[in-house]
């Protein structure tokens, strides 16, 4: 099983401040706020039947970067970030695998006043509350916390994995005011269940620093890549929701006075 | 040079110039001057916008009925192959006249193409076969036995070198056949001044030359003004065919825009050049319809009515073309531009309420590539302006936009964009265009001594072909150097001999008569194939390259072993070469001499002639393979930029402008849902975008945001869609990646979710 706790490649990395990048692309304007520059990190430990990075899973793939060389790939953007209020976001992947590297790199976007912002699942596990995760969010302006599913049933067997640290972490994130959007994925027949989005509105709705939900319509785009890692893709049947659909399930969550996005 | 008309000074009594703030332009004619004086700014939102009227509706669905039948033929809905075209060649023609607020059309009958022979008779004759019409016997007989024309002139000349580069495609696109185009009246002039009094100054500054020798230039610049004059004259009449007294200033706002048009079309019906543009009218415009609307003669809905009726009209413009050209540059273009915004040198933005008016017609007519709207962006421009621009273009994808605070410096805040990128002083400086040279053939010539890789003649100066197994950078370059050296000379003097031919036979008179008579000439070349080039020395430099070499000896193919930098991805290694490579071409280009001193440019822009550039070159040592298309303009090519967008913008702005003043091209497309995931995000975003870019120093971007209809056509042709991104969160693909399914997959959902 390949569980947080039997990694140690990261620590390895972290005392070299490398980072594992799976790519990198310089604009996305779907990413947070304004157009962003996104880093990539190579790594998960999720198994989302839908991911559309099934590239990024493998733990000892992608290019070593130092976080000063990242910085630099990032420092010609500053305009186009302070022209639409973007920033740099970190994705993956699961950027916490590596949040060494994240704070540290973080930290240097800072230093270059550039916002950023945290694309992750929300999985730490209990030991991984310390002062690292303390620096890290210090220099984090927002997190895009993806919440899989509420049921703890289905969401192991969407990703393989269990919710709990997942909530946990965005309880913590709401007890010390960090700012966060909610990002979910709306799959046909998995997470697409008007009873999920109200358990998602009810879980959300004493959390008041989170800005934003965003649903996002599931899509076969990264179905490919399962091909290219010669592995099985499962999904390879289910249609994107319709847009009513997404519409009806962006209803609870609109009751909590907050962006709702649903396309 | 401007000069003083004293005989009948207007004032601002007088009822065309009434209310108008004076100055200097009432004694000179200087427009520029005029706008300055009486220039009102708007700043805000533009909650003043109509929509289209009723009768604009019912004139423009005519209009469209006939574009569709046009579609429908895929090519001319009529040619008229009875006479030579000419300002007065055709009585007056409507689309309806009860409904027609701004009247003038090219022949007498809508749409239909009038034959332009002076510039050539061999292509009327060509395209008058191809689409099945009889050219009239005595046209025929005048410009084959009585009538000299450009395209025989051209041919009596040039030399070996010329035509084998024109055989082999190494220089491609020469106007040697038809009008040269590219030069843009001041056709505000008309409207300000009236005619009589346009006249009135050509006789003056006539005139004062008569001191002068009769030497060449002398006679020659004589000779012009006296054609000038003459075509002022027919301008007046061909008003009068129209009931317009063009002699006299423009009294209202709808005389202001009829008689700018009547001035703009005098030039349609005379001269057939690749791109007719307009200018810079729209500011302009707005003193009129502000001084109506204020004294309440017209309402904001009727100003709407006046500039969608000239738009109407702009968008019908037609020239008779062969289906070749039409291949050269996909469909029928006509580059009809029209600068919008800018900023004033004293800080004031030129956007007026009548910018808005102009980009309104793209909500109130529909998207449309013609007139081909041209934003002049600054980082001050009103915020509020900006975004109604970002606004415009995710809604239709209509306009281009070009950097004014990197152009005003130079052409100062009254220039106007001729075709896509090339800026000209209105009524002050005009350029002789002409072609591309193929640079990325250019460098298989340096390999091959010379050698066409094609066809195997030899084209370029014979030299020992380079025989090391690994291509060896410095003599690669050496060699590169020597060919580019070639090519330029060729090059340059091709043009002298077409320019030269242009001024004796098909002179531009309408055009230059709304222009100073001292104006300033650049000699405008084009170069092709950069980003080939520019990744082609870098695999040759950071890669190893072996060619392989056919029978002939030619090298046909190249091995690229190891990786190497890529042009398009911000690395300064790749961007480094790029760059390097235009400063040299013109460097080479400034060392020639040139048809009446004109000053050497280049631009970096194939339009769409980047497909056929690549049919006509071999395989390049970059990897890409014969047949293969360039990317357009001074894109990367596809598939060679992988850090996303920006990167591969500022890889562009990266190139020196200094070096290549007639513009650097660039196009981007994107998909709505890639700029951000609520309407106002999408706006701030491109507007953001746009903002990067140019203060990065990019000169010319065209922003695609695309509907299905283009995501279909980029399935078909994905070499001219390089760039576009399908971004969901978290995730991005290029489109021309992905394969048939997928893109369908993609279009379906991009499409189908949002309607």
């Amino acid at each position: 099983m390949n569980t947080y706790e039997s990694l140690s490649y990261c620590h390895l990395d972290a005392r070299h401040m490398l980072g594992r990048v799976h790519s990198l692309d310089t604009f996305s304007a779907v990413d947070g706020p304004g157009t962003r520059s996104v880093v990539f990190l190579q790594g998960c430990m999720f198994r989302c039947l839908y991911c559309q990075n099934r590239d990024t899973w493998d733990m000892a793939g992608g290019t070593l970067y130092s976080a000063t060389e990242l910085i630099e790939e990032m420092l010609p953007y500053k305009g186009f970030m302070k022209a639409t209020g973007g920033g740099v976001t970190v994705s993956g992947g699961e950027p916490l695998l590596q949040r060494e590297f994240v704070r540290e790199f973080f930290h240097g976007l800072h230093y270059e006043g550039i916002h950023t912002a945290l694309d992750t699942n929300g999985y730490m596990p209990g030991s991984h509350y310390d002062g690292y995760l303390e620096k890290l969010l210090e220099h984090t302006d927002l997190i895009l916390l993806d919440i899989k599913h509420m049921d703890p049933v289905q969401h192991e067997k969407v990703t393989g994995m269990s919710n709990a640290p997942t909530l946990k972490f965005a309880r913590h994130l709401a007890e010390i005011g960090q700012a966060v959007w909610i990002r979910y994925v709306v799959v046909p027949g998995l997470t697409d269940q008007p009873e999920n989005a109200e358990a998602l509105a009810e879980f959300l709705s004493p959390m008041t620093n989170v800005q934003r939900i965003e649903l996002l319509p599931f899509h076969q785009l990264g179905a490919h890549k399962w091909q290219l890692m010669d592995d099985q893709y499962r999904l390879s049947g289910i249609q994107p929701p319709t847009p009513s659909r997404m519409r009806a399930l962006a209803e609870p969550l609109q009751s909590l006075n907050l962006t709702v996005t649903w396309a | 040079m401007s000069v003083i008309a004293d005989s009948k000074p207007s004032s601002l009594s007088d009822s065309a110039w009434e209310g108008f703030t004076a100055g200097h332009w009432q004694d000179h004619i200087d427009v520029r001057n005029f706008i300055q004086a009486n220039l009102q700014p708007f700043a805000q939102v533009p909650d003043f916008l109509e929509t289209a009227s009723e009768r604009t509706e019912q004139l423009w669905a005519q209009v469209k009925a006939l574009m569709w039948q046009e579609a429908e033929r895929k090519g001319p809905l009529s040619i008229d192959a009875s006479k030579a075209a000419g300002i007065n060649a055709h009585a007056a023609g409507y689309i309806d006249r009860e409904k027609e607020l701004i009247v003038g059309l090219q022949t007498d009958k809508p749409l239909e193409r009038a034959i332009m022979p002076y510039g050539g008779i061999r292509l009327v004759e060509n395209a008058c076969r191809i689409y099945q019409t009889e050219l009239d016997e005595g046209v025929r007989e005048t410009f084959t036995r009585h009538r000299k024309t450009h395209n025989d002139g051209v041919f009596d000349v040039y030399n070996h070198d010329m035509l084998k580069c024109r055989q082999a495609g190494i220089i491609t696109g020469l106007p040697d056949a038809y009008g040269r185009g590219r030069i843009i009246g001041d056709y505000r002039r008309v409207a300000l001044y009236g005619v009589d009094r346009l006249i009135e100054a050509k006789e003056a500054e006539k005139s004062e030359l008569d001191h002068l020798d009769m030497n060449e230039s002398n006679i020659r610049l004589r000779e012009e003004l006296s054609e000038q004059i003459r075509s002022l004259q027919e301008l007046i009449e061909l008003g009068r065919s129209y009931d317009c007294d063009l002699s006299r200033p423009a009294r209202t706002a709808r005389e202001a825009v009829q008689w700018t048009y009547l001035g703009y079309l005098a030039a349609i019906k005379s001269q057939n050049g690749a791109a007719m543009s307009l200018g810079r009218v729209s500011t302009f415009l707005d003193i009129y319809i502000q001084r109506d609307i204020e004294d309440g003669s017209i309402s904001e809905a009727h100003a709407q009515e006046l500039v969608d009726d000239l738009i109407i009209k702009l968008r019908m413009v037609r020239f008779l073309r062969t289906p070749e050209y039409d291949q050269l540059f996909s469909g029928d273009p006509t580059w009809v531009t029209e600068c919008i915004g800018g900023m004033s040198e004293d800080g004031r933005p030129l956007v007026s309420k009548t910018s808005y008016r102009f980009l309104q017609t793209l909500y109130n007519l529909g998207p449309a590539p013609e007139p081909n709207l041209t934003v002049l962006w600054s980082k001050d421009l009103p915020e509020a302006f900006k975004s109604f621009c970002a606004r415009v273009s995710i809604d239709t994808s209509s306009i281009q936009y070009e950097n004014d605070d990197l152009m005003r410096p130079r052409f100062g805040d009254d220039y106007g964009i001729a075709c896509c990128v090339s800026a000209m002083r209105l009524g002050k400086q005009m350029q002789f265009f002409g072609a591309r040279a193929n640079l990325a053939k250019t460098l298989l010539y340096a390999i091959n001594g010379g050698r066409d890789e094609i066809s195997g003649l030899q084209v370029g100066p014979e030299s020992a072909p380079l025989d090391d197994e690994i291509l060896d950078y410095d003599k690669v370059r050496e060699r590169f150097d020597f060919y580019v050296d070639w090519l330029s000379r060729t090059y340059m003097n091709a043009l002298n001999v077409i320019h030269y031919m242009h001024d004796k036979y098909a002179y531009e008179a309408i055009e230059m008569a709304l222009h100073d008579r001292d104006i300033v000439r650049t000699m405008a070349c084009g170069i092709a194939g950069l980003s080939i080039v520019a990744d082609a020395l870098s695999a040759i430099r950071w890669a190893r390259v072996r060619p392989i070499r056919d029978e002939r000896g030619i090298a046909v193919d190249f091995e690229v072993e190891g990786d190497y930098p890529k042009f398009g991805n911000n690395d300064e290694h790749a961007d480094a070469l790029a760059a390097e490579v235009v400063t040299n071409f013109m460097n080479h280009l400034r060392k020639h001499p040139t048809y009446r001193n004109a000053i050497p440019t280049q631009s970096v822009l194939t339009i769409t002639s980047n497909v056929v550039y690549g049919n006509k070159t071999g395989t390049t040592p970059d990897g890409r393979k014969a047949g293969e298309p360039f990317a357009p303009g001074a894109n990367p090519l596809h598939g060679r930029d992988s850090k996303g967008a920006l990167a591969s913008m500022l890889s562009v702005a990266r190139l020196p402008y200094n070096d290549a003043e007639d513009g650097i091209s660039y196009t981007m497309s994107l998909v709505p849902d890639s700029l951000g995931k609520r309407p106002e995000e999408r706006i701030n975003n491109l507007s953001g975008l746009l903002d990067g870019y140019f203060e990065a120093t990019g000169h010319h971007v065209n922003i695609n945001v695309l509907n299905r209809d283009t995501l279909m056509d980029a399935m078909e042709h994905p070499e001219l869609y390089p760039q576009l991104t399908i971004r969901v969160s978290g995730y991005a693909v290029n489109f021309i990646k992905l394969t048939r399914e997928q893109q369908m997959d993609v279009i379906s959902r991009t499409f189908h979710e949002h309607i």
